[in-house]
Formats: C-alpha cells, sequence, structure tokens
C-alpha cells in the first residue's frame, strides 16, 4: 500500500506538470509573432534540399556555388529587399532521409522556397508534402521524366529531364555523328535505367547490344567483351562518372577503340580528370556546362567561407535560386504568392529561357548540348537539334 | 540466356575472371588466416585493404608521377608502393587486432560480439579516409593553435591537400599503366598487367603456404589456430602469434591492393564495403580458415562472376555468385576445402 | 595505457551496475511498477507533442525521427529473437524489412489499391514465408557461415527487387496511400497542438496541431503513435513467447546446440520458429516504413543497414529486448539529434561501436538472467561486506 502512495504521488505531479505546460500561453499571444507586418526587417530563407554529405555530397558543393553567387547578386539587385538566408538542408540524397528534412522545412514558416529537391529519388519522397504544404520548388538537377507528372502544383525543375536528353544523345550518335552500331550500357540506378532506356528506345536499328553494370562496380571485363564481341563503334554509358572512367579504361585496355558517349551524370571531375584516356569521349549535356568568365569571376568575388566548387548544375542551381530570390526581392513573401511568382516566372536565366509549363517543365526548346572532351576539360559541339 | 557468347569468349572471360578472382584471393587469404587462429571474422580487412590502395596512389603522387607508361616504366614506381602498402596494411591491421579485437578475445567474448567490433573499426577507416580532409583540417588547426604561441604557422592543408582532395570523391592514379599485348587468341588479346597480377597472386599464395608449414612462426600459428592453451602451454605466446597473424594478412591485403591499383588505377574510401563481401564470400567458399581454399575460392568466385555476367548479363552477377556459395554450403557445409588452418597437413 | 584502459573499463562496468542494482531495487517492487509504467508509456506518446527542447531533433522533423526510432526498435526486438534467444547471427535482416515494404508498396499502390489495413497482415505472413523459405535451406550450416549466407539473402533480395520490373525495378514505388485515418480529412476526430520551446518557455503552438487520427504527409505524429501501438503488441507477445517453452528452448540452443539436440530439443525447427518469427516482425517494420514514406526504392535498402540493426541489439544488449530497444534507439535517434556533426557522425559512430563493445562486451543491458545471476553475486558479496562488521 504504501508503494501504491508513492505512485499515485509520481501520477498526481505528472498531471500538474501537464495543465502548467497547458496554462503557460499559446504562441498566438507570443511577440513577435511570423503574423506581424515586420516588412523588410523580417528575414526569409530559402532551402537546398540534397546531399551535403555521404558518396554524393559533390553535388552538393556544386549547387552550393551556384546559390551563393545568386544570393551575393539578389544582395546587389536588391539593396533595400527583405533579407534573405539559405538554409542548407542535407538528405545525402538518400530518400528515406529525405522526408524528416523536407517537414523540417515546411514546419519552419521562414522557409519560402525549395532548391532542389537534387535527386529524382528524394523528390517523389517528398513532392506530395511539398504539395500539400504549398512550397514551391525548383530543382536544378532531378532529371527523371515521371517527375512531372504527379499532378504536384509546387513542382518545378529548370533542367531538361532524361525524356529529352536521351533522345538527342540518340541523335547525337547516329545523325550528327554518323555511327551505325551503338552499344548501350546502363548502371542499374534509376537515372542510368531511365536515360539508357530512352537512348535504347530511340536508336532503332543502330542498337546492337546492351548491358547493365552496378553502381560501385570496378571490374567491368564481361561487359568489355560483350562491347568488343558486338561490333559497336560507339558505346553510350548511362551512369556516373567514378563507374565510367573505369569502364573506359578497361574498355581500351582491352583493345576497344570505339567511340565512348555518356551523359550529364558522367560531367564531374572524377571522370575528366581521370587520364588521356577520356580524350575524345562524347558527353550529352541538359544544360550550359561552361560557367562563363561573368559568372567565375562573381564566384572568385565571394567572400563567404563556404562557396562550394563550380561544377555539374551550379549554373542550374544558379538559375532556381535565382527564380526563387528574384521572387522575394519583388515582396512575394508569403509561400503563396512565391509559388504563383515563379508559376508565372517568363525571363531569361542563365542556362535557358526560363517559364515553365503547368506541369513544372521548362517550356520551348530541349536545350540538350554536346560536349567533347579534350584534356580533362569540355568543349561545346554546340545544342543538339 | 545467352550461351552462344559465353563460348565464344570462353578464354577472355575465364582470363579476365582469374586476374580479379586473384586479388580476392589476396584479400580473402586475410579473412582465412584471422578466422583460422580466432575463428573470428575480421570485418575491418578489407578496409585495411583500401587504405592500402590509398597507400599506392600517395606514393605515385608524392614521387611525382604522372602520363602514362607501360607496365615496365611504372615498376620503379610500383616497387616503392609495394614496400610502402605492404607495411602500412600491415601496420593498420595490427592496430585493427590490438585495439578492436585484444581485450574482448582475452574477455572471451561471444563471437558476434567481437564482429560488431570489428564492423566499428571498419566503419573508423573507411570514414577516416572519407573525411580525411576534415581530419587534416582539425589537425592543422590543434597544431596551428600550438606554434600559433610562439608566432609561427605551419600549413599543413597545404601541403597535403594532394593527398586529401576530393575525400568522398575517387582517387585516381597520376599515372595511367597502358597494358602490353603479350599474346593474342582469336579475338582476345593477353596482357602483361593480367599475366603478371595473378603470377604475383600465385607465388605470394605459395610462398605464404611454404611459410606456414615450414617456418617457426608458422608453425606457432597452426599450434595456436590448434588448440592456443596447447600451444601456451608448449611455450608459444598466442597473443604475438595473433597479433603477427593480423600483420601477414595485412601485409597480403598491401599486395592485394598494388595489384589492384594496377588492374584498376583508381579507388574510393568506400571501396572496402563491396570488395569486402566479395573476398569474404572467397573465403567461405573455399573453407574459411583455409589458405588453399582462400586461393581456390578466389579464383572460382572470379570466373563465375564473369560467367554469370555473360549469361543473364551483368546486372545478376552477384546473384549468380551468392547462389553459387549457398549451393556449395549446402553440399559441403564448411567450403570447398573445408579444413581449417589448425589441420592442415604439415 | 593498457593497464588504465583495463581498470577504467572494469571501473565503469562496476559501478554502472551497481546504480542499475539500486535503481530495480526500487522500481522492481510490482505495485509501483504498474503505474510508473503507464506514465512512462503516456509520455512516450505524448514525446512529438511536448516537443522537449534537448531530446528534440534541430534540424530534422522531431515526430518524423521519433516514427523511425520506433520503426527500428520494431526491427532491434524482431532481430533480438533471431540473434539474442536463438543465438543466430543475421546479416540480411534487411531483406525482410524490404520483402514487408514492398508487399505493401505492390498491394497498395503498385499492383492493387488494397487498404493498408487489410495488406498488413499479408505483409506480414508473406515474410514470415519468405522466412521460413530461407530459412528452412540454410539454417543447417552453423555458425559464422551463417552470417555470411544470410547477408547474401540480404542483398539477393535487394538485387531481385532491382532487376525486375514488375517488382518496380529501380525506380521503385511511389504514391503509396497512408493508412486509412479516423474522422474528417481536414479536422480529425480532435486536435491537439504541439508544444514550442523557442522562446524558453513551453507555448501552445496553435500553427501546428495533429489531427487525430489522420495520416498526412505534413505530420508524422500520428505514424508515431501507430508505429508505437505495434511495439507495444509485439513486445506483449513476444514476452509471452519468450516465458513460456518456446523461450527455454531457444535458450538451450544458443547455449549448446549439440547439448540440446540429445536432450530431445528438435534444435532446426526452434532455430527456424525463431528465425521466422523475427522476418515476421522485420515484415512489419518494413510495412510501417513503407506506408509512412510513401515512395520506396531498392536504394533504400542496403547491406549496411543488416549491420547497423545487428549494431542496435548487440550494444543494447543481446538476449534482453529492452537493451535491443535502447540500441535502437542509439542507432536511429543519435544520428538525426546531432546533425551538426554532419560527416564525422559516421566516424563517432564507428568509435562508439568499438568503445562499447569493448567495455561493454555483454552490451548496454545484458538480458536478465544473466545480469540476474550477476546482480544476485554482487548483492551476496555486498552483503557479506555489510555483515563483517557486525562479526
Amino acid at each position: 500500500m504504501k508503494g501504491f502512495t508513492k505512485a499515485s504521488a509520481a501520477v498526481a505531479v505528472g498531471i500538474a506538470a501537464a495543465i502548467s505546460l497547458a496554462a503557460c500561453g499559446t504562441t498566438a499571444d507570443a511577440p513577435g509573432d511570423g503574423g506581424s507586418t515586420g516588412g523588410s526587417t523580417e528575414t526569409y530563407k530559402i532551402a537546398y534540399q540534397g546531399p551535403l554529405t555521404g558518396s554524393n555530397a559533390a553535388y552538393g558543393t556544386y549547387s552550393r556555388a551556384g546559390i551563393e553567387v545568386a544570393l551575393a547578386d539578389y544582395a546587389a539587385k536588391y539593396p533595400d529587399g527583405p533579407k534573405v538566408e539559405v538554409d542548407y538542408a542535407d538528405t545525402q540524397g538518400d530518400p528515406a532521409l529525405a522526408p524528416a528534412v523536407a517537414t523540417d522545412l515546411i514546419n519552419d514558416p521562414s522557409v519560402l522556397g525549395i532548391v532542389g529537391p537534387s535527386f529524382s529519388g528524394e523528390t517523389n519522397a517528398t513532392g506530395p508534402a511539398y504539395a500539400e504544404a504549398g512550397l514551391v520548388t525548383v530543382s536544378q538537377s532531378a532529371t527523371s521524366p515521371a517527375l512531372s507528372t504527379n499532378h504536384w502544383a509546387t513542382f518545378h525543375r529548370v533542367v531538361a529531364p532524361d525524356s529529352a536528353q536521351g533522345p538527342a544523345a540518340a541523335k547525337l550518335l547516329t545523325d550528327i555523328k554518323g555511327f551505325k552500331k551503338v552499344f548501350v550500357v546502363d548502371d542499374s540506378s534509376d537515372y542510368g535505367v531511365g536515360l539508357g532506356g530512352e537512348v535504347r528506345d530511340t536508336l532503332g536499328d543502330a542498337l546492337v547490344g546492351s548491358d547493365s553494370v552496378q553502381v560501385k562496380d570496378t571490374d567491368f571485363s564481361a561487359t568489355v567483351a560483350k562491347v568488343k564481341s558486338s561490333g559497336a563503334d560507339a558505346i553510350y554509358y548511362a551512369g556516373y562518372a567514378p563507374e565510367a572512367a573505369l569502364l573506359l579504361r578497361q574498355l581500351r585496355d582491352g583493345g576497344y577503340q570505339g567511340t565512348f558517349a555518356s551523359g550529364d551524370g558522367t560531367v564531374d571531375a572524377a571522370f575528366l580528370t581521370a587520364g588521356d584516356f577520356t580524350d575524345g569521349t562524347l558527353l550529352t549535356f541538359p544544360g550550359v556546362l561552361d560557367a562563363g568568365d561573368e559568372f567565375t569571376k562573381k564566384y572568385d568575388a565571394l567572400t563567404v567561407s563556404d562557396k562550394g566548387t563550380i561544377g555539374a548544375y551550379t549554373l542550374e542551381s544558379y538559375d532556381a535560386a535565382w527564380v526563387l530570390l528574384s521572387g522575394i526581392g519583388e515582396g512575394k513573401t508569403t509561400r503563396a504568392d512565391l509559388l504563383d511568382w515563379v508559376n508565372n516566372y517568363d525571363a531569361d536565366g542563365l542556362t535557358k529561357h526560363i517559364k515553365f509549363s503547368s506541369t513544372g517543365e521548362i517550356e520551348g526548346a530541349s536545350g540538350v548540348y554536346y560536349y567533347t572532351v579534350d584534356g580533362g576539360k569540355t568543349v561545346s559541339g554546340g545544342p543538339i537539334e | 540466356m545467352d550461351f552462344s557468347f559465353l563460348f565464344s569468349n570462353f578464354f577472355e572471360l575465364s582470363i579476365t575472371g582469374l586476374v580479379l578472382g586473384s586479388v580476392y584471393a589476396l584479400v580473402a587469404l586475410g579473412y582465412t588466416l584471422v578466422y583460422g587462429v580466432l575463428q573470428l571474422i575480421n570485418f575491418a580487412h578489407a578496409d585495411v585493404f583500401m587504405w592500402g590502395t590509398f597507400v599506392v596512389a600517395w606514393v605515385f603522387i608524392l614521387t611525382g608521377a604522372s602520363g602514362s607508361t607501360t607496365l615496365l616504366g611504372a615498376a620503379p614506381y610500383l616497387l616503392i608502393a609495394l614496400v610502402a602498402a605492404a607495411s602500412a596494411s600491415g601496420g593498420l591491421a595490427m592496430l585493427v587486432e590490438r585495439i578492436a579485437y585484444r581485450r574482448l578475445v582475452r574477455k572471451r567474448a561471444l563471437s558476434y560480439i567481437i564482429l560488431i567490433s570489428a564492423i566499428g573499426a571498419s566503419f573508423v577507416l573507411s570514414e577516416t579516409m572519407g573525411i580525411r580532409d576534415k581530419v587534416v583540417a582539425l589537425i592543422d588547426g590543434i597544431i596551428n593553435a600550438v606554434v600559433g604561441l610562439f608566432g609561427g604557422h605551419i600549413d599543413i592543408v597545404g601541403w597535403l591537400s594532394d593527398y586529401t582532395s576530393r575525400a568522398r570523391g575517387v582517387t585516381t592514379l597520376p599515372l595511367t599503366i597502358k597494358p602490353q599485348v603479350v599474346f593474342s587468341a582469336g579475338n582476345f588479346s593477353v596482357r602483361d598487367t593480367d599475366l603478371t597480377i595473378i603470377l604475383a597472386a600465385l607465388i605470394m599464395m605459395i610462398g605464404l603456404d611454404q611459410f606456414i608449414r615450414r617456418t617457426r612462426l608458422g608453425r606457432e600459428i597452426r599450434a595456436v589456430a590448434q588448440d592456443p592453451e596447447a600451444a601456451a602451454l608448449m611455450g608459444s605466446n598466442s597473443t604475438s602469434v595473433v597479433s603477427k597473424t593480423f600483420l601477414i594478412g595485412g601485409i597480403m591485403a598491401g599486395v592485394a591492393a598494388v595489384l589492384y591499383q594496377i588492374k584498376v588505377g583508381a579507388t574510393t574510401f568506400d571501396l572496402g564495403v563491396v570488395l569486402g563481401i566479395k573476398a569474404f564470400t572467397a573465403a567461405v567458399l573455399g573453407g574459411i580458415g583455409n589458405l588453399r581454399g582462400a586461393l581456390l575460392g578466389g579464383l572460382l568466385l572470379g570466373v563465375v562472376e564473369n560467367y554469370g555476367s555473360a549469361l543473364f548479363g551483368t546486372q545478376w552477377k552477384d546473384v549468380v555468385a551468392f547462389l553459387l556459395l549457398v549451393l556449395i554450403l549446402l553440399v559441403r557445409p564448411t567450403g570447398l576445402l573445408g579444413q581449417t588452418l589448425g589441420r592442415a597437413r604439415a | 595505457m593498457n593497464h588504465f584502459a583495463r581498470t577504467a573499463g572494469d571501473w565503469i562496468s562496476d559501478r554502472w551496475a551497481t546504480v542499475g542494482d539500486r535503481v530495480s531495487d526500487v522500481v522492481g517492487k510490482r505495485p509501483v511498477k504498474i503505474p510508473l509504467i503507464i506514465v512512462g508509456v503516456a509520455l512516450v506518446y505524448l514525446l512529438p507533442i511536448l516537443n522537449l527542447p534537448i531530446i528534440a531533433t534541430p534540424e530534422s522533423d522531431f515526430p518524423t525521427v521519433l516514427f523511425t526510432v520506433t520503426v527500428y526498435a520494431i526491427v532491434a526486438v524482431g532481430l533480438n529473437i533471431v540473434t539474442g534467444y536463438a543465438g543466430l547471427l543475421d546479416l540480411g535482416y534487411v531483406g525482410f524489412y524490404a520483402t514487408g515494404a514492398y508487399v505493401i508498396g505492390l498491394l497498395t499502390a503498385y499492383h492493387f489499391a488494397w487498404p493498408f489495413l487489410l495488406v498488413l497482415p499479408i505483409a506480414m505472413l508473406i515474410t514470415l514465408v519468405t522466412g521460413v523459405l530461407l530459412g528452412a535451406p540454410t539454417l543447417r550450416v552453423r555458425g559464422d557461415y551463417l552470417a555470411i549466407v544470410t547477408m547474401g539473402f540480404g542483398e539477393l533480395i535487394r538485387i531481385t527487387i532491382r532487376n525486375t520490373a514488375w517488382l518496380g525495378g529501380t525506380s521503385g514505388i511511389k504514391s503509396i496511400p497512408a493508412p486509412q485515418g479516423i474522422g474528417d480529412k481536414s479536422t480529425g476526430v480532435f486536435q491537439i497542438p504541439h508544444l514550442d520551446w523557442s522562446t524558453g518557455t513551453p507555448l501552445v503552438d496553435l500553427n501546428r496541431q495533429t489531427k487525430f487520427l489522420v495520416f498526412g504527409v505534413l505530420d508524422a505524429t500520428p505514424y508515431f503513435w501507430l508505429a508505437l501501438t505495434a511495439l507495444i503488441v509485439i513486445i506483449v507477445i513476444e514476452r509471452l513467447v519468450k516465458r513460456g517453452r518456446v523461450g527455454r528452448m531457444w535458450e538451450a540452443t544458443r547455449e549448446d546446440e549439440d547439448a540440446a539436440e540429445i536432450m530431445g530439443v528438435p534444435t532446426f525447427k526452434f532455430k527456424l520458429l525463431a528465425f521466422a518469427s523475427g522476418a515476421f516482425i522485420g515484415g512489419l517494420a518494413g510495412a510501417l516504413f513503407a506506408s509512412k514514406a510513401g515512395y520506396i526504392n531498392p536504394i533504400s535498402f542496403p547491406a549496411n543497414l543488416s549491420m547497423l540493426f545487428v549494431a542496435a541489439v548487440v550494444i543494447g544488449g543481446s538476449g534482453n529486448r529492452w537493451g535491443a530497444i535502447i540500441g535502437a534507439i542509439i542507432v536511429a535517434y543519435l544520428p538525426e539529434r546531432f546533425r551538426q556533426l554532419e560527416d564525422w557522425r559516421l566516424l563517432f559512430f564507428g568509435i562508439a561501436l568499438v568503445a562499447i563493445v569493448s567495455f561493454r562486451p555483454q552490451g548496454l543491458f545484458p538480458p536478465g538472467n544473466r545480469a540476474r545471476a550477476q546482480r544476485a553475486a554482487r548483492r551476496a558479496a555486498r552483503d557479506a561486506q555489510r555483515e563483517v562488521p557486525v562479526v
């Protein structure tokens, strides 16, 4: 019985604590609430959603470079505009980790727009939440074609989907470069299978064979044998840079002389500077790679402690961030206003003219370019038309 | 299933499979040696190998090797790298034993408890490599905080920037080794690098086999493997024997790292995950704890992966490898050669 | 150094054990126990609402993190049956987690549109069958061989899903519907405001209210309650099984398989039962994960996740369900709580694994029967010491 008294005391204390908490006021009567008309003293945020750590962290540093330059441009163009900060939210590019991050951003009322999500997988995992919250997203690099068929009102991207890049790559290899036999290899990733499938479907009779390797594979001898015995005069690799470099090297070591071509996933130092064997590689890219002198100058002038690195999708990240920032600069400081601003955006960006269709895709030209690798650098071959 | 492709390229697929299998076999040795003496899976071994591949790359950067050359032209660099990688991996393996194993083995902890300790050590090894830029920056900060008191500054981050750049990406050998054709058969040319890798692996395996059979340390290792208590009674210090066993496994991993770099020429901090599973599979396939089993298992796994890729497509090769393992374990529950190190004939 | 490390470790273990004894002396008394459990469980249910400052995760959504932690706890309880009770080292547990998740994905979204509550038991049953199918041929393999075979099966399941279009292939399954809720979609039966601590004192956050019981994409709290309820049900059932004959058979099999076999324990049958029960619970965890995530693809089920699961069970205390649950909290919660450590998280995790296992090889909370024996021994020693001056 004695024990029971102790326990009831504990319960009583618990209930008392709960009541005292309930009595201590609400956010509605707190000072400095978000609902007040603070004007330009208010600080707003745009957020980056994508990898900052983990094996895909490099994409995060490339995006950071674009976003930081855009932020500097914002300060220059709208000196009297509201103060804007960037919230870099790390998902490691993993769809399983992304929802907690996205929900946290949604619950922060000062976040008005998202640059990202960076990858297609995490976009699938977080798209419904952003749509329900009415928080606008502008992705710089999520290229899976199906993303724009989900009817998420908040989804936008400034990059051409793989359904534009795949056919363009096939066209480049057959029509422009005149190859008759093309072998297609993908890396069994969501991105690789999607892009590789588009290329295969468009190649038609020119497709002489295909194989699927795996991300993190380091030995491709069976694939090399398949490519050689197919008699292909060109091979298209749909996948990422590390495997592309190893595959190409092992193809050359195995005596294969044909042309190697690949897509946007390969545009990375891990491939470009892997060795002289990468010279002559054709790369398709749904955007502009050459940052240009003006952008580089602005990047060099940045004084922030971490300004990232210029790389793949840096310019697209700039464009995505600028679409959002210019809206805030024009006084669109609620989520609904900013979403409306993005939907009606119609101006030139760094990479292309930006105007979104009702599904969130860029309207107009496909915007796929091709490049040739020469001495570790990409040399533009112009748009694929 | 594409049988005609498999048969028309059988020779090429076999040779390239053997090359890959040689690397598996040398790494598998580390698992087998440790399992032989302790009956424990050394999960951190693949990361010891991964460190070896980085030491090779660093030696190339340090000696200023660049451009592209033949295997013979790269030989001087490779020899230095061999010594460096073997010492580094050997030392690291001993360190793993000291920190993650010794205390637990002495306490007679359950085997899967020690496995967790090894998994922890594996995380530490791979992540230290994966954030080496940040680790170096941290050390730089600490040292300069001290040096700064005396008004000096040491730019450690700057000195090491060549070695720490792209910590989470790919580190490529600055020198590309171009294989030379030794002879051709049909549409396949056998290359000097392939032959070197297979030969080097065979020589190392035979050497180790003889070492374990004939030397005093080899006898001691076998004695500890067979009966640690009896071995202790006979005057061998089992702690030191275990430590030396890790050392030998580490040295083998260092050699494997050099061969791997000849073949692949690039490495990443998370290389150990994939290669570790494969090498461990190879060790179990041949009969874990059995040196010759590791060789057989490694080579078999290498060629079977290639045949599987040829027949079903490369995306299925791991499935083929694991199904082979399960089938063999069902027929022979202790692997193909199934003896332990202790019971190996002397 | 060597000596120091050893003594320090022993000292920590001893202190820890003594504190544990004192706590259990007080709490262990039955009349106190029941109300305390009720208050404790209620507090856990209220965690996402209370949003306590130090516990809440600063950079990711707290209810979502709590949900993930609970799912990991379910996994740990299941794996604890396999590894802790039956002594089978399963390095491919993620395979069952994936199976449960994919059955939900396939039946509620990809091929059919069946309701969640109907598919949930189907998912668990299919995972159970998978466990039996994988276990039957492989459980004859002993000890460490089993580890590699199970690891192989975990990879096999992932690769097969990835390469098979009928299972969603590489692009995975999206638009998995949320479970059916109770009450009106926009308001729920009633609404519970969360607390907001940003000003230092707790305020009732009227902008953030949990609708009871509506499963939406923006608020993970109802999912957390669902998972927590599932966890409690699993624990109650598992406790009954463990205390009965089956539990003793598992223990006998784990301690000495040959001796158990000689004494007439059909060890294979009981190993298979443990493996299948573990699979069943793993399937439940996977199913909950899929219904909350709404999107699953093969890269969410890597081999590393199996290691993390085993690590949870072992550092918590293999063989003790509460230890396993605490282990799950450690591996799932701490990385989210300390997001600001960024890249250093995994390194610290590795160091922590080595350190915890090295100083407490039996885990932080070893199982009762082992701990009870040790405690009894220590208590006897303590009593003996006390008695000395009297004599």
